[in-house]
């Protein structure tokens, strides 16, 4: 009982419309970062579509295992993350938990891939400035924009990894119940969204020039 | 110039403010009538007047609405229609259009007549000719003002932009930049000399730099190597370059483009963008190597070659 | 809580008024009462807008000379960056939703407080950083880009504090989204029974419609000042040139959010003065769906009309005869909203209060700014006017005489609201009508010197535009005085004012049915709603004098 209040918030008066307004609230925000990654995305195209070959030369320096693998990792935590969002629901507490603390895993092993991935980027040179490793000059825009948004997604991944694991730890420690907590849905959907962005960003990173 | 408008200088000044005056007439209608609507209802209406007021005539209906709407919107694509009409004829300039280019850096005008004649912050140019701008900035936007002739158009680094004028009255004019650009943009300004055409020959002629802007390109292609591959005696295989300007070009991914300015600059600085049709892509970049004035004197170079297709190079 | 009808009266709250309770800084400033956000609001923006205003007088100030004798240059461009990019985004932009917005919502609804609480208040922390940042480079020597940041100068030339200035406005975009999302979610779920979508105050709407756009256009905005921080502090080239990058994309980018920003800014305004209009008329709005269907249609054609700013920029002559197009399309939602709200007026019983003198000044001001924006709309004179005083005239217009003339009504019509006090009416229609006259003599001049050539962000001049500059920076001062009258008599009423019944203007709107100040919880019962809006007459028959509830005037206590 002490859970549930704890849930209630003001000016919502039962938690299944809470829920309802949470759920609401965070689709809403998701239209705003479908318009702020569609943004990065539009650039990227009108760059690729003004240097199809440059792009393709670019293309070819990324590293696709890496790449692969950590889409394979995020897919899989978004999997967990949905399992996790079920048994929360059907009031699974252990698994719920379980599934959480996967998600969070699998999320500081992609970012962890991610790091050496970075630094394989910078000893090959594919930083853009004075030492960069290719000639044309467009492919300094094609790696700015792979840093710029690997990075950008990262810090979205990294904020996830705060609320999914905010949401472990206070169910772990019996703080908060979970199910019907208006805060699942919300991380769960967050979730996916970083999911998704990664989806699409995939293939025009890793899968340039490589048909 | 009177006190509300500037000087009409220009083929187009005429159009544009025939229009602003339309616009101005039927602004002045309609703040007249939302003026006075709201002046006597604001009077009659007032409260405890004794104005009639009792049942709302059946006339404020949504019929009345959707006319009121359908008014305005007759009228707004009604003025856009006759607006955009004039500007389609006009956007292209004439082909037998004086050229003229033009550089922009901070903070000041280079401009360049087409046999080489240089000018900082001024230009003449005759009367009653179209007068074609070919214009790029060496470092920041900058925006290419006349107000006599209603001319504006932004000069950016890195391409070309281009506009076109025919000046109709003597006189000189003010010049402004009209893209912020940095400390001294209001103070990158300079002047339009409209002459007679004679008068303008005499004064080209009289111009220190003799040479064509094309001879000086002949001497940059030389001097760069560029003859090393373009011609006859290479054993390179590149492009010929004799009629080149103006023709249309097959690429090697199977585009046509047109030869013009902007390709023949991106062929120098970035000769892997367009590689022509059945040629390798081996030519070496130009970018930081060729100044911009080098590579406006190579196109005009290269444009002289039209017409010079059958001539060895 | 039992449910009651609202023929009448609700029962007045017992409870102390959201004012009362809590007199801590810590209470304040840890608040999730959307009535104390409203407030903390409202004293930041006031800031800011006479932070901005100091910013302009100075450049107004050197500009009585064509010489600028009184900055240097890169002080001035300093000067006018910063009046920009404070008005834009740390006063237009939150003014009207910030204050009267978060005030007024719930309020309006008949709920609690919004969806949100404690994002509201994260809403302003943001804000509030924002700001912050955006101070630091003021004080650490400032930034000359134009508050439109327009790259490679941004990027790549400027040698001021480009940086920290994007981010505070980067930062302060979230706050935006923030409030965005959180209205959004309170109208679509948190109206009292009986509250339907076409129940609900025109207000409400505009808050509804501005959070759209908040929500979809803002982002946009985040991702083009990152990319101009990414190019300028880490050298990661996007619009540069030299690397075959593209300085319009960098514009394309930044006017897809700026263009919709002006509506952010517009359609709050609308809505208040639907409110004042109705109430000093006591009238019901005409044609109430047009109304509604207006405000929506602006806020989904202003997504479409950005290129416009750009016709001289070197874009394709076809992309901007399709921008010019839909310029002239999203002009008349507008001109349907002018023209239903003089109709409004029509047979009415009008008072002449300040909350009424500032919408008909808007009505005014509103229509001359929108027509001018039919010759910008027009190619080939946006192509004389566009980066001259024409369009400087032409947004503030727009701007100042709209927006602010109603934010000016807005903060009058709801003063006795949100504090209980009354104000002295004389002092505020004499500021009212002194601000009318001392904006037109600043801004009218400027039509006529950007047609004849003067561009905008000129610190010299020829001298033949001096007369016209002379009369604008004359004109500013005198609206300058007036801007400092509202807060010299607002304050004075918070202490000697006479306190103000729950409804003093005897208006429709659940605001007024709850005491003046409401209490934490708003309503000491919840609302039922039966009716439409702006019940100031029976259907179809105008308020006769004498009548019921012909006038503006409730009792005092």
């Amino acid at each position: 009982m002490i859970a549930r209040a704890k849930i209630l918030q003001p000016p919502w008066k039962e938690i299944s419309r809470q829920r309802e307004g949470a759920t609401f609230g965070i689709w809403v925000f998701l239209a705003s970062e479908m318009l702020f990654f569609g943004s990065l995305l539009l650039l990227y195209t009108a760059y690729r579509v003004a240097n199809p070959d440059v792009f393709i030369i670019a293309g070819r320096e990324t590293d696709i295992w890496y790449g692969t693998v950590n889409t394979a990792v995020l897919m899989t935590s978004s999997l967990t993350m949905a399992v996790a969002a079920q048994a929360a629901e059907a009031d699974m507490r252990r698994l719920t938990i379980w599934c959480l603390g996967a998600t969070v895993i699998l999320g500081l092993m992609f970012l962890v891939f991610k790091g050496f991935e970075y630094a394989e980027d910078i000893k090959k040179n594919l930083v853009p400035g004075a030492n960069f490793a290719l000639k044309p000059p467009a492919a300094q825009i094609f790696f700015a924009l792979y840093w710029i948004m690997t990075a950008i997604h990262a810090i979205h991944l990294s904020i996830g990894l705060g609320l999914v694991g905010r949401l472990a730890i206070s169910g772990a420690l019996r703080r908060v119940q979970l199910r019907e907590n208006p805060q699942v849905e919300v991380t769960a959907l967050y979730w996916h969204l970083v999911d998704v962005i990664w989806i699409i960003l995939y293939p025009l990173i890793y899968l340039m020039g490589r048909s | 110039m009177s006190v509300f408008m500037p000087e009409a200088a220009s083929a187009q000044a005429v159009q544009t403010d025939q229009i602003y005056y339309v616009l101005l007439a039927l602004s002045g209608a309609v703040i007249v009538l939302v003026g006075a609507l709201l002046l006597i209802f604001s009077i009659r209406y007032r409260r405890g007047s004794k104005a009639k007021r009792g049942a709302l005539p059946p006339i404020m209906s949504k019929e009345f609405e959707i006319g009121w709407t359908s008014a305005t919107l007759f009228l707004a694509l009604f003025i856009f229609w006759w607006v955009s009409s004039s500007q389609l004829s006009a956007l292209v300039a004439p082909k037998n259009a004086l050229e003229i280019h033009v550089v922009a850096k901070q903070w000041m005008w280079k401009t360049q007549h087409s046999n080489g004649a240089r000018e900082i912050n001024e230009l003449h140019v005759p009367l009653d000719k179209p007068v074609r701008l070919i214009m790029t900035s060496e470092d920041v936007i900058h925006s290419f003002f006349v107000p006599a002739f209603r001319m504006k158009k932004d000069v950016l680094p890195g391409r070309y932009t281009e506009t076109w004028f025919r000046a109709t009255k003597l006189g000189v004019f003010h010049l402004f930049c009209a893209e912020y650009c940095g400390s001294e943009h209001s103070r990158m300004t300079g002047r339009i000399v409209v002459m007679q055409a004679d008068g303008y020959a005499r004064w080209l002629a009289a111009q220190p730099e003799g040479d064509g802007l094309a001879k000086a390109g002949e001497a940059v292609f030389r001097a760069r190597g560029c003859s090393g591959c373009h011609s006859e005696a290479s054993k390179v295989h590149a492009p010929n370059l004799n009629g080149l300007y103006g023709r249309k070009v097959q690429l090697a991914d199977g585009r046509t483009v047109t030869a013009d300015e902007a390709y023949l600059r991106d062929s120098m600085l970035l000769p892997r963008r367009d590689v022509a049709a059945g040629f390798e892509p081996i030519m070496p970049s130009y970018a930081g190597i060729l100044t911009d004035g080098e590579i406006i004197s190579l196109t005009a170079y290269i444009r002289s070659l039209s017409g010079k297709e059958d001539n060895p190079q | 809580m039992t449910d009651v009808a609202i023929n009448g009266e609700l029962p007045l709250p017992r409870e102390p008024s959201y004012l009362g309770a809590g007199h801590t800084v810590a209470s304040w400033l840890g608040t999730t009462d959307h009535k104390r956000i409203a407030i903390l609001y409202a004293a930041t923006i006031t800031f800011f807008f006479f932070l901005g205003g100091i910013a302009i007088s100075l450049v107004r100030l050197d500009l009585f000379t064509p010489a600028g004798d009184l900055l240097s240059d890169d002080t001035y461009n300093k000067l006018f960056t910063f009046h920009g990019v404070v008005m834009v985004w740390f006063f237009m932009v939150p003014s009207i939703p910030g204050t009267f917005g978060n005030f007024l919502l719930p309020l309006m609804i008949g709920a609690r407080d919004v969806a949100f609480p404690r994002l509201n208040l994260f809403s302003w922390y943001l804000f509030l950083a924002g700001g912050f940042c955006t101070l630091y480079a003021l004080i650490a020597g400032g930034v000359d880009t134009g508050w439109t940041f327009y790259t490679p100068f941004s990027t790549m030339f400027s040698n001021t504090h480009v940086v920290a200035a994007a981010l505070g406005v980067f930062i302060a975009g979230f706050s935006s989204i923030a409030t965005g999302v959180n209205f959004i979610a309170t109208t679509h779920m948190l109206r009292a029974p009986g509250m339907k979508w076409f129940r609900l105050p025109l207000f409400v709407w505009a808050i509804y419609a501005t959070s759209l756009v908040m929500v979809l256009a803002t982002p946009v905005l985040a991702v083009t000042l990152l990319l101009v921080i990414a190019e300028r502090w880490l050298h990661l080239p996007i619009f540069n040139p030299d690397f075959g990058g593209d300085p319009l994309l960098f514009q394309h980018l930044f006017w897809f959010y700026s263009h919709p920003a002006v509506y952010i800014m517009v359609l709050p305004a609308m809505g208040v003065v639907s409110e004042v209009i109705t109430c000093f008329a006591r009238r019901r709005v005409f044609g109430y769906d047009f109304m509604v269907y207006a405000m929506v249609g602006i806020a989904v054609i202003g997504f479409f009309v950005w290129g416009h700013h750009m016709f001289v920029s070197g874009q394709s002559p076809y992309a901007s005869i399709v921008f010019s197009f839909l310029s002239f399309i999203v002009a008349v939602p507008s001109a349907i909203k002018v023209f239903n709200w003089t109709a409004t007026l029509y047979r009415g019983q009008i008072g002449f209060e300040a909350p009424m003198l500032y919408a008909l000044g808007f009505l005014g001001l509103f229509t001359i700014g929108g027509l001018t924006g039919l010759f910008l709309a027009s190619i080939p004179v946006d192509i004389q006017v566009t980066d001259t005083y024409f369009v400087v005239a032409h947004f503030h217009y727009i701007m100042v005489g709209g927006t602010v003339s109603a934010y000016f009504a807005g903060l009058h019509y709801w003063w006795p609201k949100i504090t209980g006090r009354l104000y002295p009416d004389i002092w505020a229609r004499f500021a009212a009508i002194l601000m009318f006259f001392g904006f037109n003599f600043t801004f009218f001049p400027q039509f006529i010197v950007g047609y004849l050539g003067m561009p905008r962000r000129y610190h010299v001049y020829p001298p033949e535009f001096q007369v016209y500059n002379v009369m604008s920076s004359a004109g500013a001062f005198v609206l300058a005085a007036a801007y400092l009258l509202p807060p010299l008599y607002l304050t004075w009423s918070l202490i000697w004012g006479a306190r103000a019944s729950r409804n003093p203007w005897n208006a429709t709107g659940l605001e007024w049915k709850t005491s003046s100040p409401p209490p934490r919880e708003n309503f000491a019962v919840v609302p039922h709603v039966e009716e439409a809006p702006y019940q100031y007459h029976p259907e179809g028959v105008a308020p006769e004098h004498g009548g019921e509830n012909y006038r503006a005037q409730g009792d005092q206590t």
